[in-house]
């Protein structure tokens, strides 16, 4: 079988996908990028954190023109999962205003990307309806 | 001397729209020398030019100085992203304010005719042949679109649902409203690059871009300048009675950027930054929100029109949409906004539109702006957004000569 990574450093593959979050040890501000230090309360030490698997629709757009490369349409939303927000492409639904609607009930799916020319695959993550 | 009280004596902005045969430097030193001419002033008189521009490559404000005047003054390029002309304004404002010179000159420029969407454009992204995490995130690929959305208008159409979301009554209808006045209004101001009324259903029915933003929903790309002169009072009151009559008030001017918020490094917080620039303003102004007679407020997509209504305190928390649709923001309602047609119509070179928001304002306080004119006009606010995020916001008073 071929090796498997995430898309991104803050999605957990494995039995129980998940994303993880840097949560500040002084204030409990979440981020998912790498960080330098805290941009609420400019502490410098943070923890891992689960963020749950489940959240709402609060906001999005179907994005039907975008730079070149970008596979249009597509729905970019903002998830609330237990009060982080989430970035996200919406996946398993169609692109259009009937079937996407704010507060609908979402949950963490995962999506390949396909693999490199070493045979690595990427896992990147999405949202579906749940 | 430092100085409390500062004045825009001369101010003017190009047509918007496209300039094949102008590059920057033409474009900036015309409405360079059109807000000297404007301000009854030479570069003689100018301590200090503070010069925007974006997309060109820097070093722009020397490259003006080399076509209008070398005298030798001190230049600040800066760059804000669609805040920049409004923070070189405050830059010149800055300098006067601090007493280092008593007159200075801002500008800014942009050549974007043919740049398809704001952010939208761009080079192909590729991912590598060999995955290879980088970047903050980790990434092993270009994450647009794969990670929700890099667009501009994308991203702008999130914070209206957002707002939708939270408040109710906003739909595609609605902010398709927004850019029908938007768009009629533009039909009266000579200077913007579109100058087309449209249908609401002309405007539902164009190109989707990022729903709900249509084509006609969102800025348009285009080439302009601007430029303004900033007085000192003390230096105003030994110039002539007609220029210190058309001289304009700085009433308040501010920048702020975006504090952190939950969710600001997810989707952009364009809210909080402007909320709080408003109440600053406001309070160095002396004035509240019912004391406008015009506001010119950012409105790169019709969704972000919406939730500045809220930000810029016009109208209840979480009552924009009732505010607009009473009718309060077209040009004969209690508030008019973007009685130039807005970036939706008159266009958006960025670095430009900062310095042209403001020309826009003193033109009306003038009792100059012809067809357009909100009649008895004394006290306006110009508003930008830069995502990333900067605000700047100017309050504007006619001279009481
Ligand atoms: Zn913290």
């Amino acid at each position: 079988m071929s090796k498997q990574i995430p898309f991104v450093d803050y999605l957990v593959l494995g039995d129980k996908p998940h994303l993880v979050a840097n949560e500040c040890t002084g204030c409990g501000a979440r981020f998912f990028d790498r960080r330098n230090a805290c941009a609420s309360c400019f502490g410098t030490l943070f923890k891992k954190v689960d963020i749950v698997t489940e959240g709402e629709l609060r906001a999005f757009s179907i994005v039907t023109f975008a730079a070149p490369g970008v596979k249009v349409p597509f729905v970019s939303a903002i998830v609330d999962c237990g009060g982080t927000s989430v970035r996200c492409t919406l996946t398993n639904v169609e692109p259009s205003p009937e079937h996407v609607k704010l507060g609908m009930k979402v949950r963490l799916a995962l999506v390949p990307v396909g693999a490199d020319d070493e045979g690595t695959e990427a896992i990147n993550y999405g949202f579906e309806p749940a | 001397m430092a100085s409390d009280d500062i004045w825009i004596l001369g101010i003017k902005m190009t047509k918007f729209g496209k300039h094949p045969d102008k590059d920057i430097v033409d474009l900036a030193s015309e409405a360079a020398m059109a807000a000297l001419a404007d301000g009854g002033v030479t570069m003689k008189d100018i301590g200090i030019l503070a010069a925007g521009n974006l997309m060109g490559g820097g070093g722009v404000g020397q490259q003006i100085q080399k076509q209008i005047g070398q005298t030798g003054i001190p230049v600040y390029n800066v760059s804000n992203a669609c805040a920049t002309g409004a923070t070189a304004l405050r830059t010149a404002i800055m300098a006067v304010k601090a007493g280092e010179v008593d007159m200075g000159l801002a500008v800014g420029v942009e050549k974007l005719a043919g740049a398809g969407l704001l952010g939208a454009g761009g080079k192909a992204k590729s991912d590598k042949k060999v995955y290879e995490p980088k970047g903050r995130y980790g990434a092993v690929g270009s994450v647009d679109g794969r990670i929700g959305t890099d667009s501009m208008p994308g991203v702008f159409a999130q914070v209206g649902m957002e707002y939708g979301h939270k408040y109710g009554g906003a739909s595609f209808e609605l902010f398709a409203k927004i850019s029908e006045k938007n768009h009629a209004h533009s039909t009266l101001n000579p200077l913007a690059a579109y100058t087309k009324r449209m249908t609401l259903e002309e405007i539902m029915n164009d190109v989707m871009i990022a729903y709900p933003n249509t084509r006609s929903m969102c800025s348009a790309n285009c080439d302009g300048a601007a430029a303004a002169v900033v007085v000192s009072g003390a230096k105003l009151k030994t110039l002539s009675l007609e220029q210190q009559r058309r001289a304009i008030k700085v009433k308040a001017s501010v920048l702020t950027t975006d504090p952190w918020q939950e969710a600001c490094q997810v989707l952009p917080d364009v809210n909080t930054l402007t909320k709080n620039a408003a109440r600053i303003a406001y309070e160095q102004a002396g004035v509240g929100p019912n004391d406008l007679d015009l506001v010119e407020l950012h409105d790169c997509f019709a969704t972000a029109e919406l939730v500045h209504y809220d930000n810029l305190g016009l109208c209840e928390e979480g009552g924009a949409a009732d505010f607009f649709m009473s009718g309060a923001s077209w040009r004969d309602g209690k508030t008019p906004v973007n009685v130039s047609g807005g970036l939706e119509s008159k266009g958006h070179p960025i670095a430009a539109t900062g310095i042209a928001n403001i020309w826009e304002v003193c033109h009306h306080l003038r009792g100059e702006a012809g067809d357009r004119q909100i009649e008895g006009a004394k006290v306006g606010l110009a508003h930008v957004i830069g995502l990333g995020s900067a605000c700047g916001i100017h309050i504007l008073e006619k001279s009481g000569l």
